[in-house]
């Protein structure tokens, strides 16, 4: 099994949910930026969570199926049509064979998912098939795909190709096929103008003077056009340190927010170095980390300050929900 | 001071993920064995919500998986990775740091592969003989890995060396760099943008991710640079390339 890249879309990466445990090495974790995203994409295609899927940024890919291919596509919303017929995100998608997924510019947010039953089917380098871009390995051969990649695909598991096959039989004839269920995407995908990130006090948070610390918690940040997946870098108020200081290099991790001296903070994001050396002001807690990584450039962000319990029950409550929707979906694709 | 009585000044958190363990701010090789006998103990007793655990100059920081390690939100995941490090560090063995193992690295100073090697000696009023000597006299320790996989941060460095990085970093440094900054040195495994004074080049592969072990160096680990002639730098590169 495999699918065809026709386009490649702006930067469409294999991601799955990180290689962790290397950092020692100085090895990066990467992984999917929207990690929810990937997750659900996955589940709802009877793949374990943490499979070989594509992240898709800003502009997305035209993808050629020689063969019948469940999919689905979570995240970002965007546009998607297979010959001219729109195709639904957020439930499985079976393609059938000869048939072209062309995928345009996303509407809101910034980064969609793609996943394939059976998931995309890349050697595991350091136990991750994410892509490290700056090293040149993991992923489809250590790099964005191009045109004219064949992607190959793994076997579908048992439900996968239960829906599958289900699927293709209520289609007969036609260029796809999808249930008639859906998750409630709204859940997922609120895209607000401007969105409250929670964060909680960084280590050096207390090194800031009282006014930059103030300005921080209560100003708008603007998510500048430099911003990639190892950072974004915002602009507005500039913050200072009460004094000058040189830090020792210390861990940093996705959502470490550091500021430089020239006093404009960035946030480190999922290919972030494993250390760093600038004061850290916040970090943002782990259950906004997905709604951070679908802010486009040029958009605007504020930050509100939480404490360590609130972080943790925000978290825990949305593993608890993902805990369920996973019943459901599991529940769904057995009786499709 | 014996670092076994070497307290932490506290603990804290990195965000809702990870703890970090927090020695006096300095770099010193007292610092480091309590952070290394703790990482050993950490690797002897793997505990299931432990995600990874990143030491650094001053602090250890150990990432956990709150859903996983809370037992989904029995007890409270922060208070759990603390208990485990203060059990650690009550618990964990002297780290012989003395016993660590010496890598040799070869390298080949000067020309096209240290293209400041000249600024360094100027900078610090020597010839670049005397620089490259002074450099490949001294045994190093790896304090920590980072910035790149496989990249070294080597304390112990000659201070008539010491010089500040580039005002304005290269957008490309070959790898096996071989480089200088402030009382730093250490190697570019990959190819990277990069702003440290770069003296000379090894032709051994620093990071390869299909070996099993695939960083060359850990942290603890002994360094010492030997000098090699260019003729001898291009027969081991040939051997090291596959």
């Amino acid at each position: 099994m495999s699918i065809k890249v026709i386009k490649p879309g702006m930067l469409t990466t294999v991601q799955d949910l990180g290689r962790h445990g290397h950092q020692q090495e100085g090895v990066i974790v990467g992984g999917a930026m929207d990690t929810l995203a990937l997750r659900i994409a996955n589940l709802l295609v009877g793949n374990p969570e943490n499979m070989a899927s594509l992240e898709i940024t800003l502009q997305g890919p035209t993808l050629y199926f020689e063969q019948d291919q469940l999919v689905a596509l979570t995240g970002a919303n965007i546009a998607a049509s297979i010959n001219n017929q729109s195709v639904r995100m957020w439930r499985p998608l079976l393609v059938r064979a000869g048939s072209t997924l062309v995928m345009r510019n996303v509407k809101e947010g910034c980064r969609a998912y793609l996943a394939v039953s059976g998931g995309i089917a890349v050697p595991a380098v350091l136990g991750s098939t994410s892509t490290y871009l700056r090293a040149g390995f993991g992923g489809f051969k250590g790099r964005a795909v191009e045109a004219e990649d064949v992607l190959p695909v793994s076997n579908a598991s048992i439900k996968g190709a239960k829906l599958a096959d289900y699927l293709a039989a209520a289609a007969i004839g036609a260029w796809f096929s999808q249930p008639n269920w859906t998750l409630e995407p709204q859940s997922y995908m609120v895209y607000e103008e401007s969105p409250l990130i929670r964060a909680m006090p960084g280590p050096e948070h207390g090194l800031f003077s009282e006014s930059s610390r103030e300005i921080f918690w209560q100003s708008n940040y603007q998510v500048t056009s430099q911003s990639d997946r190892m950072g974004y870098r915002l602009a507005g108020q500039v913050l200072q340190l009460e004094t000058p200081k040189e830090l020792l290099s210390s861990a940093v991790t996705f959502g470490t927010v550091q500021v430089p001296p020239q006093g404009l903070p960035i946030i480190l994001m999922a290919d972030c170095q494993t250390t760093g050396g600038y004061p850290r002001i916040a970090q943002v807690i782990a259950a906004d980390l997905p709604k951070l990584a679908q802010v486009q450039p040029g958009k605007s962000i504020r930050f509100k300050e939480v404490s360590l319990p609130e972080a943790h029950a925000l978290y825990l409550k949305q593993e608890a929900d993902l805990e369920q929707l996973k019943s459901a979906i599991s529940l769904k694709l057995n009786t499709p | 001071m014996n670092y076994k009585q070497l307290l932490p000044i506290q603990f804290l958190p990195l965000g809702d993920k990870a703890v970090v363990l927090q020695f006096e701010e300095e770099v010193s090789e007292t610092t480091h064995a309590k952070i290394q006998a703790v990482v050993q103990y950490l690797d002897k007793h793997p505990s299931p919500g432990i995600v990874a655990y990143v030491p650094a100059y001053n602090t250890l920081t150990v990432y956990y998986e709150p859903w996983l390690l809370s037992n989904k939100g029995k007890v409270d995941p922060y208070d759990e990775t603390v208990a485990l490090l203060q059990k650690a560090l009550k618990k964990a063995k002297e780290y012989k740091g003395g016993s660590s193992r010496l890598v040799e690295i070869p390298v080949c100073y000067g020309g096209t592969f240290g293209p400041d090697l000249e600024e360094v000696a100027l900078h610090n009023k020597l010839t670049p003989d005397k620089v490259i000597a002074l450099h490949s006299q001294k045994i190093y320790l790896v304090h920590i890995m980072g910035f790149a996989p496989g990249f070294p941060y080597l304390g112990g460095l000659d201070i008539r060396l010491a010089t500040p990085r580039k005002a304005e970093p290269r957008a490309l440094i070959p790898k096996g760099s071989v480089g200088i900054a402030g009382k730093q040195t250490g190697i570019y495994p990959i190819e990277t943008p990069g702003g440290w004074q770069l003296i000379g080049r090894t032709p051994l592969v620093l990071f390869d991710p299909e070996r099993e072990q695939a960083s060359m160096l850990k942290a603890g680990d002994k360094v010492k640079f030997n000098a090699i002639t260019e003729a001898e730098f291009k027969t081991l590169a040939a051997q090291h390339e596959h």
